[in-house]
């Protein structure tokens, strides 16, 4: 069936339609509508999960943690200052090896309040341990959160995951949507069996002390289990691809093989980025352009580019641009930030950025090279 | 052929809903891509909202906003005091009006369209809060120029009303489809 509607509605939809036992709910702009359809589910009856509403978004991932510890599986979105709240839960969740499926709608870090698309939220997490998938469009939206659930809970991962795409650009943009039949997604997507469970009647510790000699296994299995993360996602995205027609990487190709210079951006930007490379061929420049789909695990064995062109949208301060800063080891490396507190940037603005690239330029765009 | 629409009004007006009702009647007509969105700033009631819709034969990559519009739809004259409604839009452009007054009456450097949508909308008891809604009538104006059937257009009304309201809003629509004039 095909669908117009937001993103936000459209993540909810796929929640449902994975049927997570526990929903915790904190509103925070632009996130809010995701967790208000998903209550309007629940409360007409076609979601049978409990709805938590808590008082924080620290508790919201607290909450998840308790209800995916007893082996079920639960759903929450945030966004930006929440992301921000729930840091401390956001490592537990990942070193108690949760599968807990997160959207953030992509958000500025306040003051100066702004409420717009930037990346600094969810990148500004990239150390703890959770599989980080950015989406460009409605319809994969929907279907990462499908996929990110199967990925998550895989017994050669069980990490958790978030789902991540710029507020208001995808969040409340509204884009046709192919949506599976509910029975198509329950084949894909079975039951959750977990491997362990809290149960009252088969006690177990969870969560005890761990002495120095024990903890860096315990990070290093998680290590070794996001560098699984990097086969099962592709495996999944293409088992989504056969059953639902639409294949995933952990990134996307456009014309990269005979390309001078690749550009390398993630979720919005790299949409546009495609239509960028579009003109900028049809002017005879040997343009191409490597979505980058997964940020953790980061697929950078896959980036075997000569030349590329990092735009971020989201900037650690003191160093640079962060995507630019984990990418620039890999070979001739032009950085630019551009978009921060959702600042619009156009495929000509794209076009202009390769042409500063080929000049040798980097910097903050429209502000240090224009 | 990708066509960049923008629709001025008030909030309150229902810009957001034409935007999506025009995306999903340009579906429903057999176009490939469509997007309506939005610009979020401080919206309340009575304040300048625009929002943007995109509508193409091919898929669309586009995520920034719409800064050169082929077609801009006005919901109130009164922005245009404030607002200059004719940024950027292309040379063969044209804006849509709604007005009790002939298009001549306009001085714009594209050509202008006008509708009494407003009227259509107290005639139709399209009023919500005691405002008159004129967002259906002018995606009924507007789907004239863009070739998209009324059909369509009443179709994705009904879709988004049920029942009655539908009924009229799918009546506003199509009386301001025949009324509009160049």
């Amino acid at each position: 069936m095909k669908v117009i509607d937001t993103a936000n509605h459209i993540a909810a939809l796929a929640a449902k339609m994975a049927k997570p036992a526990v929903i915790a709910a904190y509103p925070i702009t632009p996130q809010t509508t995701v967790v208000e359809k998903l209550a309007q589910y629940v409360e007409n009856g076609e979601l049978n999960a409990r709805y938590v509403r808590v008082e924080s978004e620290h508790s919201a991932m607290a909450a998840c943690i308790g209800a995916a510890a007893t082996g079920v599986r639960t759903f929450t979105a945030t966004s930006s200052h929440g992301l921000l709240l729930m840091h401390e839960m956001i490592h537990w969740a990942a070193l108690a090896r949760l599968p807990i499926v997160m959207v953030n709608v992509n958000r500025a870090i306040g003051p100066g309040w702004n409420i717009w698309s930037d990346s600094n939220d969810s990148m500004g997490q990239r150390d703890t341990g959770w599989i980080q998938i950015y989406a460009s469009s409605n319809q994969e939206v929907y279907d990462s959160i499908i996929q990110a659930y199967k990925i998550a809970e895989n017994e050669e991962v069980m990490l958790p995951a978030m789902v991540c795409y710029d507020g208001f650009i995808l969040s409340h943009t509204s884009m046709p949507v192919e949506v599976p039949e509910q029975s198509k997604v329950d084949e894909f997507l079975p039951e959750f069996k977990s491997l362990w469970k809290l149960d009252v009647d088969k006690p177990i510790t969870h969560g005890n002390i761990i002495l120095p000699d024990d903890y860096m296994d315990v990070r290093y299995s998680m290590n070794e289990a996001m560098k699984r993360a990097k086969k099962i996602i592709a495996e999944v995205g293409e088992e989504y691809g056969k059953k639902f027609g639409r294949s995933y990487g952990l990134i996307e190709e456009y014309m990269t093989e005979d390309a001078d210079y690749v550009i390398v951006a993630t979720a919005a930007i790299a949409a546009e980025a495609k239509e960028a490379v579009k003109r900028l061929r049809e002017r005879g420049k040997k343009a191409g352009l490597a979505r980058l789909r997964v940020f953790r695990p980061m697929p950078y064995e896959l980036l075997k580019y000569d030349k590329m062109i990092v735009i971020d949208r989201a900037i650690s301060v003191g160093l640079g641009g962060v995507l630019y800063n984990e990418l620039r080891w890999l070979g001739d490396v032009y950085g630019f930030i551009a978009g921060l507190g959702g600042k619009d940037v156009s495929y000509a603005d794209i076009m202009r950025i390769y042409e500063l690239a080929e000049k040798g330029k980097e910097g903050w765009y429209g502000i240090e090279v224009k | 052929m990708l066509k960049e629409i923008v629709f001025h009004g008030r909030g309150g007006q229902g810009a957001v809903t034409a935007a999506n009702i025009l995306a999903s009647a340009a579906l429903k007509d057999g176009h490939k891509d469509v997007q309506a969105f939005p610009f979020f700033g401080a919206e309340r009631r009575g304040a300048p909202v625009r929002a943007f819709a995109r509508i193409s034969d091919e898929e669309i990559n586009l995520r920034s906003q719409i800064k050169e519009p082929d077609i801009v739809v006005v919901l109130d004259t009164g922005l245009m005091d404030v607002i200059d409604v004719d940024s950027g839009i292309k040379k063969d452009g044209l804006i849509i009006i709604n007005t009790n007054m002939p298009p001549s009456h306009f001085n714009f450097r594209c050509k202008v369209a006008t509708v009494d949508a407003t009227s259509i909308a107290i005639e139709e008891n399209l009023m919500v809060s005691g405002i008159p809604v004129v967002n259906t009538p002018m995606v009924g104006a507007l789907a004239k120029f863009l070739g998209i059937s009324i059909e369509a257009v009443k179709e994705a009304i009904k879709e988004r009303w049920h029942g009655e309201a539908g009924e009229k809003n799918a009546r506003g629509a199509e009386i301001a489809y025949n009324m509009v004039r160049t």
